[in-house]
């Protein structure tokens, strides 16, 4: 089978992020792998090793700076991968989950996909759109917040985790689309012989605006704003000015 | 956390705001500080500190005032900043003081130096032989704020070196998990997920000094602020340094008593392709300290190798059995024998297990068991990973438990770990006993409980003292890799002899002549 795994480049999950003109501020930020893409990346990795998949390819949207981004992934065990670059933002204020699936649906039909792995969301927008989204126009089946994957018999059994419990879904035969949740596996490090050996696989541009999609986002960002500060708190001498501020001030008790 | 947040609000401060600097004491650490009363008579707790604590604060925070420069004097900030993680009783200071800059910290050290105010650097109280105590009270100088992280960029055509330079508050963890994509990691493992300043300070290190050896070999450069606020950067990024005295291993080790560590330069290596752990089971330890020996003299180049007791294999077991969904198995309680290979090749890796594996028969060794899957492995070792709270669970009821660490030459390992298995039976105490087989180092773990009598709790003392002495005897040291803190200051004459306890008092005295940097720690009186 050959597997199309999509990676995102976000803002690093550890950067206190600030807001400036209306939007996220990036400038001088880190950048990292987004840690749901970094999941399917090793499940794809992992398919290739138990000898389901035949081939791994990565793709990135955004700036020049994915490549590194890429080079993760192909440190991780990926064979090749595609940059798709735009200068367009892909942190939802300028390329959107539908903009970012129609690419993915003309990639997945040229590279005649039969698997495409995604992170279940970006963590920077927090959307959990594009695989949805990108099954729907391919008119694939999908299952999204996978926890477990199993190739078997020509397709593949996942179990995906709801706030209700696990459920166990068999898609008897391939191409799917199947996001990655957080328990599905434990990502790999890169060992430094394979990020030498990284430098040296294909990884082939193309430009977004060359497939002849519609990249315009249909949905407006209004604001963008910063939750309200913490209040500071303060001591309290004795039980029962605890128990008349919680009554009185801040309403939690009856 | 911080109260009074800002060093500018000083109108929220008052005399009577401030806690006098007194000593937490709870009925758990009255029993365990008795032998302890003679260190708390050290400090100087008298009238005069006492009245003039509050105004000093002020003081410096009006020095401070156009910093980012934060000061707490909530009750729980200060217990939390008086003790680490031992059986050493809670030694508050007077104020929490979290500096963003270098600046900040040369204005408060000078400003310490200028009134006689102490100061305890502060990483995240992790260590373990009362170091972070602050037996006279004064500054907690908590090193939260120097995050600051350079790591190699693997993009570069040009290989980068394999070293980081952090600020003195990254902890390891933090480090290697920025490191994680670039296949290099930082090797000293201490357990606990210590700051980098605290592990230069401590001179720390883990199970994987057997190879790479401890703080000391994995550092190059470490910048500091001395006691008058001389801002020092010693050592270089080359790998050698012939240039000057080594005040890179001045540093090390000096328990925050030479100066605040505000940046280190770390070596890094790479992550391993090949990793194999083994296990195996002796019928004495003897048996195994000789396999260890062995092992080096045949030149295998061991990655980790803890040897556990057998009563430290028995707390394992009654740990598991009390775990939910255990599925580890139950193993047999004698002397294991916990290893770990690396290689470049798997086909070297196996090699070298087999004739690890040969060696281990030749002296009595059985249930030879290894494997190199991941999950595999963390099974096989779980053994040792969750070694300290097993041992806690051995005394129901025990909250916490006296550490003992003492290191000696190899060929006296077997027998001083032997006669201290044999001490332990004899009182009828608790007490598992591992070690760093390869580097002749052990520790005990003796759990406390609540209820403990003072007799009980002066037998462990008495334990304690003893591996001590009996490491003394053996040609060792009375701490491999803790410290020396305050418990220990009392072995160092021992250990060393006059001549060199007189050296280290000359080098405090030159570097440190009113004694402000970390008082009561290390020297002996």
């Amino acid at each position: 089978m050959k597997v199309l795994v999509g990676v995102k480049r976000v803002v690093d999950y550890a950067v206190k992020v600030r807001v400036q003109n209306k939007s996220v501020d990036l400038n001088n930020v880190k950048m990292s792998l987004n840690p749901f893409c970094e999941i399917a990346v090793e499940e794809a990795v992992r398919l290739k090793e138990g000898k389901h998949a035949d081939e791994v390819v990565a793709m990135s949207i955004g700036p020049k700076q994915c490549t590194e981004t890429l080079r993760t992934a192909l440190a991780m065990g990926c064979d090749r991968a595609i940059h798709v670059t735009t200068d367009l933002r892909t942190d939802y204020m300028d390329l959107q989950p539908y903009a970012i699936a129609k690419i993915f649906e003309k990639v997945a039909e040229q590279e005649g996909t039969d698997l495409v792995l995604l992170g279940k969301q970006g963590i920077d927008s927090d959307c959990g759109q594009t695989g949805p989204m990108l099954a729907g126009f391919l008119g694939w089946p999908q299952v999204t917040f996978a926890a477990n994957l199993e190739a078997k018999d020509g397709g593949i059994q996942v179990e995906r985790e709801t706030d209700a419990g696990t459920e166990t879904i068999n898609i008897p035969s391939l191409p799917a689309v199947v996001t990655c949740d957080l328990r599905l596996n434990e990502p790999r490090y890169a060992t430094l012989p394979n990020i030498m050996k990284a430098k040296k696989k294909k990884v082939d541009t193309i430009a977004a605006d060359s497939f002849g999609i519609d990249l315009e986002a249909h949905n407006e960002v209004l604001e963008v704003f910063e939750p309200p500060q913490r209040q500071e708190g303060i001591m309290v001498d004795d039980i029962d000015q605890l128990v008349d501020k919680l009554k009185n001030e801040a309403g939690v008790l009856a | 956390m911080s109260l009074f947040g800002r060093a500018a609000r000083l109108s929220t401060i008052t005399s009577g705001a401030i806690r006098r600097r007194t000593t937490t004491t709870t009925s758990k650490t009255t029993r365990q500080c008795i032998f302890y009363k003679r260190y708390r008579q050290l400090s100087t707790k008298t009238a005069k500190t006492a009245a003039s604590s509050d105004s000093w604060i002020l003081e410096l925070q009006s020095h401070l005032a156009t910093t980012e420069v934060e000061f707490s004097v909530n009750k729980y900030e200060l217990e939390r900043h008086g003790r680490g993680e031992s059986y050493h009783p809670t030694e508050t200071p007077d104020v929490v003081v979290c500096p963003t800059s270098v600046d900040d910290v040369i204005t408060i050290v000078q400003f310490c130096a200028k009134h006689k105010i102490p100061i305890v650097p502060f990483g995240v109280g992790t260590s373990v032989e009362g170091h972070v105590c602050c037996l006279q009270g004064g500054i907690s100088l908590d090193m939260k704020n120097f995050v600051n992280m350079e790591i190699p960029n693997m993009e570069d055509d040009l290989l980068p070196d394999p070293i980081a330079t952090v600020g003195a508050g990254v902890t390891r963890n933090t480090l290697n998990e920025a490191l994680r994509h670039t296949g290099l990691q930082f090797v000293v493992d201490p357990g606990a997920d210590a700051t980098l300043g605290g592990m230069v300070a401590t001179g720390a290190s883990g199970t994987t000094a057997v190879q790479f050896g401890t703080m000391r070999e994995n550092i190059l450069a470490v910048q500091c602020v001395l006691a008058d606020g001389t801002l020092v950067n010693t050592g270089t990024k080359a790998l050698k340094n012939s240039a000057g005295y080594d005040l890179l291993g001045l540093l090390c080790g000096s328990e925050g008593t030479l100066g605040v560590i505000t940046e280190i330069t770390v070596k890094l290596h790479p992550i391993p392709e090949n990793v194999m752990a083994a296990v195996c089971v002796f019928d004495s330890l003897q048996d195994a300290a000789q396999t260890v020996t062995m092992l080096k003299l045949c030149n295998i180049p061991l990655l980790r190798c803890e040897l556990l007791d057998a009563m430290s294999v028995k707390a394992f077991n009654q740990y598991q059995e009390q775990q939910p969904n255990n599925t580890a198995t139950k193993r047999e309680e004698k002397p294991t024998l916990f290893l770990e290979f690396q290689a470049p090749s798997m086909t070297s890796l196996e090699e070298q297990v087999q004739m690890t594996q040969s060696i281990c028969q030749d002296y009595g060794g059985s249930g030879f068991d290894y494997c190199s899957d991941e999950e595999e492995r963390k099974a096989l070792w779980a053994a040792r990973h969750s070694l300290y709270y097993a041992s806690v669970k051995l005394r129901p009821g025990a909250k916490g438990a006296i550490l003992t660490d003492a290191c000696v030459p190899l060929s006296q390992f077997a027998s001083v770990i032997q006669e201290t298995a044999q001490e332990i039976e004899e009182k009828g105490v608790v007490a598992p006993t591992f070690g760093h087989a390869g580097d002749g180092n052990f520790h005990t773990i003796i759990p406390i409980g609540e209820d403990d009598s003072e007799e009980y709790i002066e037998t462990l003392h008495e334990i304690s003292n003893n591996i001590v002495l009996r490491s003394l005897a053996a040609g060792g040291t009375c701490t491999g890799e803790h410290g020396v803190g305050y418990g220990k200051t009392k072995y160092l004459e021992q250990q060393y002899g006059p001549g060199a306890v007189h050296m280290m008092r000359l080098v405090k005295k030159s570097l440190d002549p009113h004694n402000i940097m970390n008082p009561g720690k290390v020297i002996p009186n």
